[in-house]
């Protein structure tokens, strides 16, 4: 059975603050499927992936987010990545002392427990297998494992860093936050490649982005427009080609109204 | 009948001169050490209870009930066996030359490896040294590195000093296996332990330290210690030292490395039990190229004050000091840092590092760190670093995305804090029992 992301009528802002910044999102997002969700600075694409986790800076007002009908609200981020949701992040912290290794052996070890309180977790020999084998197909190299998590690492670093935790990880659902931005043209292929080899049937995919770039290399099912916390326009690949060749200032001008 | 009044806490130890001359005279100790004693006790008698100078004012102890904590504390009968496991665990290497273990000041194990003996290595407990080697305890003991006049403490011990540790490598002999002591006290009162080190010219050595007590109630115990590291030219000597004392200690401690003429000193200090601690730990490089690295690991929580006040001396050419503490406190814990570079003048071409970096893991608790150079030489790299942080929410959420519980997430991020003083620290046993250390911590 596939699973099935729900977003319904989500409605969320900056934990203490007035504003909201979500203001009843609707999206299904099933695993197997790409969806791109594209919109202008500000509209609130990455409050709503940070939301998606359970990010404790964001304070859900109104809505449900459903995974396979389960109510992820009532989930701590932890439980939430463990049901099968990942974020990959725009901008991922440092974690000093923490090695990229130590880090994702945890994070295996955190879903076996899960399942099995009892379960030793992943042998070591298993997990540098699982490792090389993951960085080998992100054409990352295999020193990254040793080094702290994001510590001085570049930006093409850090969002590679990103893929290569999903790809051990296998969500059922990922959701990447502008995983293509500020990569050079050689990093954005590897990047891209690399997640394309990992959607498919096991794995859907929301890809937040504001170029068509990373869309040549991930083709999307769906892509949606978010504008001032809604999803105002969704259609087909196409329209993300439509949005680069005339920007944001027709969504912007024809939605603005909406806004107050 | 007069009835007893429960009287309030007296404000000062109430010792004699005639506690100095039963001591010595119960030990049949030598003139010179008689002599030395009750040098200690004038200058502490002429000194007043530390309290507004710069190195105390932050640090209160007038809580302390001197008539339990000042309580010369004698043997009680127990015994090795009553030693945790955990402190006899040698930490620097599978097999260790010697162990040296006392209990409530009473030496209650000895062993030196025949290997070690035949090298004329010394490792015995200072009673025995200072009748087999008076010597030596006359050229070393309290003449160098800790000196009677350092302090009120400092003389205190002088005076008073009960049982310790002697640790003798003599010229060109290197002590390959570890030496381990072990300083266990299982009573309130005054415990005075001292442990003096000296590597020769040349020689090699490598000392782990245990200290700790078992609960005693509420009882106020304390613990006036002495340290001396004394690192000949060109010798080695990588010394590690942790202390988990219980919840009613007290410690006030003087501790100084005096490291010679291209010799090596690594300096390792864990700082995890008493009440309330007070270490003055200084280095003197007083030779030539003379490099020392000291690496303090300090973690206090509920009702704990660690004032560790750190002195890094260059008082010659070419000398470098490299000193990184790492600390947290959480629930209403304190913890203060003072460190001092100094150099004397004309100094050329010395290095001198300190940082102090902080992890507050409660808003109830409170670190301070006050780091100060004194340089007086120009071609010089010297500096100081003090840090703050706190448990980001947003590095706990990072981990949490990928599935990791709360409490596994946050003992990572205090571990990742760690790590860089960790990574300082070349023995795995070591980094291990400050991990469990942490880990303890972050639970109880």
């Amino acid at each position: 059975m596939s699973a099935t992301l729900e977003i319904r009528n989500l409605h969320a802002r900056v934990e203490g603050q007035e504003q909201p910044i979500l203001r009843g999102v609707n999206l299904v997002v099933k695993q197997g499927e790409v969806h791109a969700l594209m919109g202008p600075n500000g509209s609130g694409k990455s409050t709503l992936a940070n939301v998606l986790l359970g990010n404790p800076a964001y304070e859900v007002t109104e809505g449900e987010i459903l995974l396979d009908g389960e109510n992820l609200l009532e989930m701590e981020a932890d439980e939430r990545s463990r049901a099968g949701l990942f974020l990959a992040f725009q901008y991922p912290v440092a974690i000093p002392g923490v090695t990229l290794a130590n880090f994702l052996r945890h994070a295996i070890n955190a879903r076996m427990k899960a399942q099995d309180p009892d379960t030793k977790g992943i042998s070591i020999p298993q997990f540098t297998r699982l490792m090389r084998e993951k960085m080998t197909m992100l054409g990352i190299d295999h020193s990254f494992a040793g080094r702290y998590l994001n510590e001085g690492f570049s930006g093409g670093e850090k969002k590679r860093a990103e893929v290569l935790q999903m790809a051990v990880l296998e969500p059922k659902i990922a959701i990447l936050d502008e995983t293509d931005s500020g990569l050079d043209i050689d990093a954005l292929r590897i990047v891209a490649e690399g997640v394309s080899k990992l959607v498919g049937p096991n794995m859907g995919a929301l890809v937040i982005t504001h170029y068509q770039r990373l869309l040549n290399y991930i083709k999307p099912d769906r892509v949606h427009v978010m504008y001032a916390g809604r999803i105002v326009e969704s259609g087909g690949a196409e329209l993300a080609l439509r949005l680069e060749e005339e920007g944001y200032e027709r969504i912007r001008s024809a939605y603005a109204a909406s806004e107050a | 009948m007069v009835v007893q009044k429960r009287t309030r806490g007296e404000a000062v130890p109430q010792y004699t001169r005639a506690d100095v001359e039963t001591l010595s005279a119960l030990r049949q100790e030598p003139q010179w050490l008689r002599d030395a004693r009750l040098a200690a006790w004038e200058i502490y008698e002429s000194l007043p209870m530390p309290s507004m100078e710069e190195e105390w004012r932050r640090t209160d102890y007038r809580h302390i009930r001197w008539q339990e904590a000042a309580l010369l504390s004698t043997p009680n009968g127990a015994m090795a066996e009553h030693i945790p496991a955990k402190m006899l665990t040698p930490l620097m290497g599978d097999t260790e030359g010697g162990t040296l273990a006392f209990v409530d000041g009473k030496l209650v194990q000895h062993r030196l490896a025949d290997a070690l003996k035949v090298q004329g290595v010394i490792f015995t407990d200072l009673e025995t040294a200072v009748r087999e080697h008076s010597d030596l305890l006359q050229k070393y003991f309290m003449t160098q590195a800790v000196k009677p006049s350092d302090g009120k403490f400092a003389a205190l011990h002088g005076a008073l000093w009960q049982y310790g540790a002697f640790v003798y490598v003599p010229r060109n002999k290197a002590a390959e296996l570890p030496l381990h002591v072990v300083i266990y006290n299982t009573h309130s009162g005054a415990s005075l332990g001292h442990v003096l080190v000296v590597v020769e010219e040349n020689a090699q050595a490598t000392v782990q330290v245990d200290y700790a007590s078992a609960p005693h109630g509420d009882a106020h115990a304390t613990y006036i210690g002495a340290t001396e590291l004394i690192v000949g030219d060109a010798a080695n000597l990588r010394y590690v030292a942790l202390q988990e004392w219980n919840r009613t200690t007290y410690e006030f401690s003087h501790q100084r490395a005096i490291v010679g003429r291209d010799a090596s000193c690594d300096w390792v200090l864990g700082t995890m039990g008493s009440r309330l601690t007070k270490a003055f730990i200084e280095v003197d490089a007083v030779g030539k190229g003379a490099n020392a690295r000291v690496s303090g690991f300090f973690f206090a929580d509920k009702g704990q004050f660690f004032d560790l006040d750190t002195q890094q001396n260059h008082n010659a050419p070419l000398t470098v000091t490299d000193l990184l503490f790492k600390g947290a406190a959480k629930d209403n814990a304190r913890t203060l840092w003072q460190g001092m570079i100094k150099s004397l003048p004309k100094m050329q071409k010395i290095d001198g590092y300190q940082a102090c970096r902080n992890l507050l893991l409660s808003d109830n608790a409170r670190m301070d760190s006050i780091p100060g150079l004194e340089i007086e030489a120009d071609d010089v790299a010297c500096s100081h670093a003090a840090t703050f942080g706190t448990l980001e929410e947003q590095l706990i959420f990072y981990l949490m995305s990928r599935g990791i519980t709360r409490p596994e997430a946050e003992l990572m991020v205090i571990d990742g804090f760690f790590d860089e003083l960790l990574q300082r620290i070349p023995f795995e046993g070591v980094r291990e029992r400050l991990q469990e250390a942490i880990e303890a911590k972050i639970i109880g």
